[in-house]
């Protein structure tokens, strides 16, 4: 296979130099520096908060610097727009798809094209092109909503190559796939490589930094705190390599995270296990009941068919699956937002299929949702009331319709102190709070007073590595007091650290149930449901 | 519209995915907002597209050859100086009961743009029958009776957009503006056969006898309409910002995906939004056709809905807020009318000027957002049209 001519010349740096970028009341980024060489993966790992995406979206072009210089080849350029970040060679991979459901692999590789008419032939060739290069195959002519997870990403990558690349952002692309689907990930980024093309590889997950980096630089609060160049990153061994990675992540907070070998596993560096002391729940009484649920919904992420399952006293039910396959519909469902069509949810036996949101909530189930920004709370409104939107209008927060400040305020600073929301007061707005402390609040409010069972959606999307141990534990806490928590996720790890059972959701259907006991095959077989195996192919 | 839009919701998207450093807490204290900042920064948005407005048209009429010093001067004797105030509370009274309606509905994110049929609706109905109902009862009672039926019939004539709204997500944009032009014709139709006063030729109501109008304010010539538009200022203010009620609207309007998250039933919160939008209107034209008119004519449009629409969004809807807003409105409105008719100008010229308003605050609300984001002002495209062009040029030069 021979290099496509639309590709930049092999031999080539991008380099920022002195990068800051400062947002109200934060410093994003503070005079970051580095090359980014063609033809090496260049990882960029740090906490969410640490800087990463707003460097990427500096480089896509997406925000503009303060101050410091972009230089491509030598030569310094402005990017000003994601247009000219194109313009450039310069292509993200975002985290979330971005691809249009209803629209062909060939229609949306199209979409950014300029001119009136479609090329469909030429945009054919280069499909079969860049596949080639990626050593996928795809369809062009599949729905993007047909495609498998492992090859939607493939089509981000060939869209975000689409008009020639010389630089390839790839945005935490592994924390929904299966290992199979990671490896040929892995293959694919090797082959661009070598064709010389330069690969931003941001993860959170060290083992996959240490696998497929080449050079990796190391973000924290904001600053450059330590990177490995290619030479030193051969010259150690994994363990070697992990441990000053580690170091320099969480500097003096490392005695904090307890120890290295704690923030190792926190940093995802060691395989997922579930917890030891696990207790059997089979025998315990059930708590929830659904038998034969289905909704109605537009899309497949809202609608669920035939869903049936029971969940113990202090179970942890896990749902796995890929993104918008009906985990919105399911959680909805549960916490009473969407209209059942048939089928029955009951409560410790007793029926709620009829109830609405706040007579499910005053019974005790709840849901976290995982859109926490725009459903869960609103960000203009402050931390005390969004702690309470639940219960607006309820005594003794309000009195004859009026709100009664003392009581609201009394009843946030409890919740604030207990779940230790890091907040300048109760009357922050709440959409200027970091994402950690956002969970915080939802959970504050869905896990306390009379709480039985608790649907979480994604509950540590996002999170910096302390408040997903966080978030973890308050769960964790939950179900030992007899909770039961429905824990909707598309991290497998984390599925299988917390969950007693996994179900694997998938259509909308509940293909099949995996007992998590603690077996090294468990992610494998979750992951085979996901692809639309089936309970008669394993073994 | 849209740049309320934007205003809300872009600082967070951006702030959130970031943690704030400690330890450098001194180097970020000249960035914080604080909340004195943010307070002078909206007083400065919102004045701001005003006094812009203002020099723009002030050069207008320099191109017209008019003195523009000259014309506002007209503006603030006839408006303000005096007995002069006393028509600019006048004029307000409608305008702020209107605003009132608008805010309201647009705190839901719901647009009720049918405000021209809802007014004309309802002060037929007003005009229509006082003359013969105070005749066989008494002022008071008509007063109440007739109020309370502008009230009803303006909110009735949102129930099928706003149902349409709630059950089907039609567009509601759409509907109301279509029953308003129904709501005009319908109007002229029942001044004309219905309602016609058989005394005169033209096509009008009976007038309510001038002793029958609304009484005035002691000791001025203000129709008491406006302190009811005050007090229903206060009110909504109070029950925006201190109720059960309000807050659940708030968390509505932000977003409809919340609202159904913590069970507010957006069915029940559209129909009534849009009821209350419509009553207030009704009130509206019931307070100005017993306080000011006191008949109808057909085709009479005061379009009270069009002038005072850039200055709801500049007192970011809030009711109180919008007082001084529609106050510097009716003055300019009431003093510009005879300004313009002294020096000459059309009286069109209002109408540039609240255009020119809606301008200033879209531009002033893009460059705030950019600034918050910290992002350069000028789209990159434009600023490439203009560096092409130049480059080419000065290149041309060189050689």
């Amino acid at each position: 296979m021979s290099a496509s001519p639309t590709l930049a010349p092999a031999a080539g740096v991008i380099s920022l130099t002195g990068i800051t970028k400062a947002f109200p009341g934060v410093i994003a980024n503070d005079d970051i520096s580095l090359d980014i060489v063609n033809g090496q993966v260049h990882c960029l790992l740090g906490e969410n908060g640490a800087g990463k995406s707003t460097l990427i979206s500096i480089l896509a072009g997406m925000q503009f610097p303060d101050s410091g210089s972009i230089s491509i080849d030598g030569v310094p350029v402005t990017i000003g727009s994601p247009k000219a970040a194109m313009r450039f060679g310069i292509g993200v991979v975002h985290q979330h798809s971005t691809l249009v459901p209803s629209l062909t692999v060939l229609e949306n590789l199209m979409l950014g094209e300029g001119g009136l008419t479609l090329k469909e032939k030429r945009a054919a060739s280069r499909l079969e092109e860049l596949s080639g290069l990626l050593g996928a195959s795809i369809d062009p002519n599949i729905l993007a909503s047909d495609l498998a997870l492992g090859q939607q990403q493939q089509v981000e990558i060939a869209k975000a190559m689409w008009t020639g690349s010389r630089l390839l952002i790839l945005d935490e692309p592994t924390s929904m796939l299966t290992p199979s689907a990671i490896e040929s990930l892995a293959e694919s980024m090797s082959r661009l490589k070598a064709e010389g093309l330069g690969i931003v590889f941001i993860t959170h997950k060290l083992r996959e930094a240490y696998a497929m980096g080449d050079c990796v630089t190391v973000l924290r609060g904001g600053r450059k705190v330590g990177e490995l160049s290619p030479e030193r990153m051969s010259s150690l061994t994994e363990d070697q390599a992990q441990a000053e990675i580690l170091r320099a992540m969480f500097g003096e907070d490392l005695a904090a995270a307890g120890g290295l070998e704690s923030a190792a596993e926190l940093a995802g560096a060691t395989e997922a296990a579930p917890e030891t002391s696990r207790v059997d729940v089979t025998s315990r009484p059930v708590r929830l009941e659904l038998a034969g649920v289905s909704s109605v919904g537009k899309s497949m992420d809202v609608s669920v068919t035939d869903i049936s399952f029971a969940i113990h006293e202090g179970e942890i039910f896990g749902i796995a699956g890929i993104d918008g396959h009906g985990q919105a519909g399911l959680a909805e469902v549960l916490s009473g937002q969407r209209a059942i069509a048939s089928g029955t949810v009951s409560l410790q036996g007793i029926d709620i299929t009829r109830l609405g949101v706040r007579s499910r909530q005053e019974k005790g189930v709840r849901y976290v949702t995982d859109d926490r920004l725009h459903e869960g709370t609103v960000g203009n409104l402050s931390v005390a009331i969004n702690l309470l939107l639940k219960r607006i209008g309820t005594a003794p927060f309000w009195r004859f319709g009026q709100i009664n400040k003392p009581a609201v305020n009394d009843e946030a600073k409890r919740l604030i102190a207990q779940y230790t929301i890091h907040t300048p007061s109760p009357n922050t707005r709440v959409g200027t709070l970091s994402g950690g402390n956002i969970q915080k609040v939802l959970l504050a409010r869905e896990l306390g007073r009379g709480a039985r069972v608790v649907v979480v959606n994604k509950p540590t999307y996002g999170l910096d590595l302390k408040s997903v141990r966080l978030v973890h534990d308050l769960l964790r806490e939950f179900v030992a007091d007899g909770g039961c928590v429905v824990l909707i996720s598309t991290e497998l790890d984390e599925l299988i650290e917390l969950s007693d059972r996994i179900g694997v959701i998938s259509r909308g259907r509940i293909v099949g149930t995996v007992e998590n006991d603690g077996g090294a095959d468990v992610a494998e077989r979750v992951g085979h449901y996901m692809i639309g195996g089936s309970a008669h192919d394993i073994d | 519209m849209t740049s309320t839009d934007t205003a809300t919701e872009s600082p967070d998207g951006v702030t959130t995915e970031i943690t704030p450093l400690k330890e450098e807490s001194e180097f970020v204290t000249t960035r914080t907002s604080s909340p004195r900042r943010r307070a002078l920064d909206i007083v400065v948005r919102s004045v701001v597209p005003i006094v812009l407005a203002l020099i723009v048209a002030a050069l207008i009429l320099l191109a017209l050859g008019k003195n523009p010093l000259q014309f506002y001067g007209a503006v603030i004797e006839n408006g303000l100086v005096g007995q002069n105030w006393q028509n600019s509370l006048v004029m307000m009274t409608p305008l702020l009961l209107l605003a009132i309606g608008l805010i309201v509905v647009f705190r839901g994110q719901l647009w009720n743009l049918g405000y021209d049929g809802q007014f004309l609706l309802g002060g037929v109905v007003v005009a229509g029958l006082a003359p013969q109902l105070i005749k066989a009862t008494s002022p008071g009672i008509a007063y109440l009776v007739l109020t309370v039926a502008a009230i009803a019939v303006a909110a009735a004539w949102t129930f099928i957009p706003a149902w349409l709204k709630a059950f089907f997500g039609t567009n509601e944009i759409i509907t109301t503006i279509v029953m308003s032009t129904i709501g005009v014709g319908l109007t002229n139709i029942l001044i004309e056969y219905v309602f016609q006063n058989p005394a005169v030729r033209t096509p009008q109501t009976r007038a309510i006898d001038p002793g029958d109008m609304l009484p005035y304010i002691p000791g001025t010539q203000v129709p008491i309409g406006f302190i009811v538009a005050l007090l229903v200022a206060i009110v909504f203010q109070f029950v925006l910002s201190r109720t059960s009620f309000g807050l659940r609207l708030d968390v509505f309007g932000s977003s409809a995906k919340t609202a159904r998250h913590v069970g507010i039933n957006s069915r029940t919160m559209t129909i009534v939004l849009f009821l209350i939008s419509g009553g207030l209107i009704g009130l509206a034209a019931s307070m100005d056709i017993f306080g000011q008119w006191g008949y109808m004519r057909t085709n009479w449009n005061p379009s009270y809905g069009n002038a005072i629409m850039p200055f709801v969004f500049l007192a970011r809807l809030s009711p109180v807020g919008s007082i001084p807003f529609i106050a510097f409105y009716s003055v300019f409105a009431t003093g510009g009318t005879i300004a313009a008719q002294e020096s000459g100008v059309s009286v069109d010229f209002l109408q540039i000027v609240v255009a020119l308003i809606l301008v200033f605050m879209t531009v002033t609300e893009y460059v705030g957002t950019k600034r918050d984001l910290g992002q350069s002002y000028l789209p990159d495209e434009l600023k490439d049209a203009i560096r092409k062009p130049l480059n080419a040029f000065t290149g041309r030069m060189a050689k």
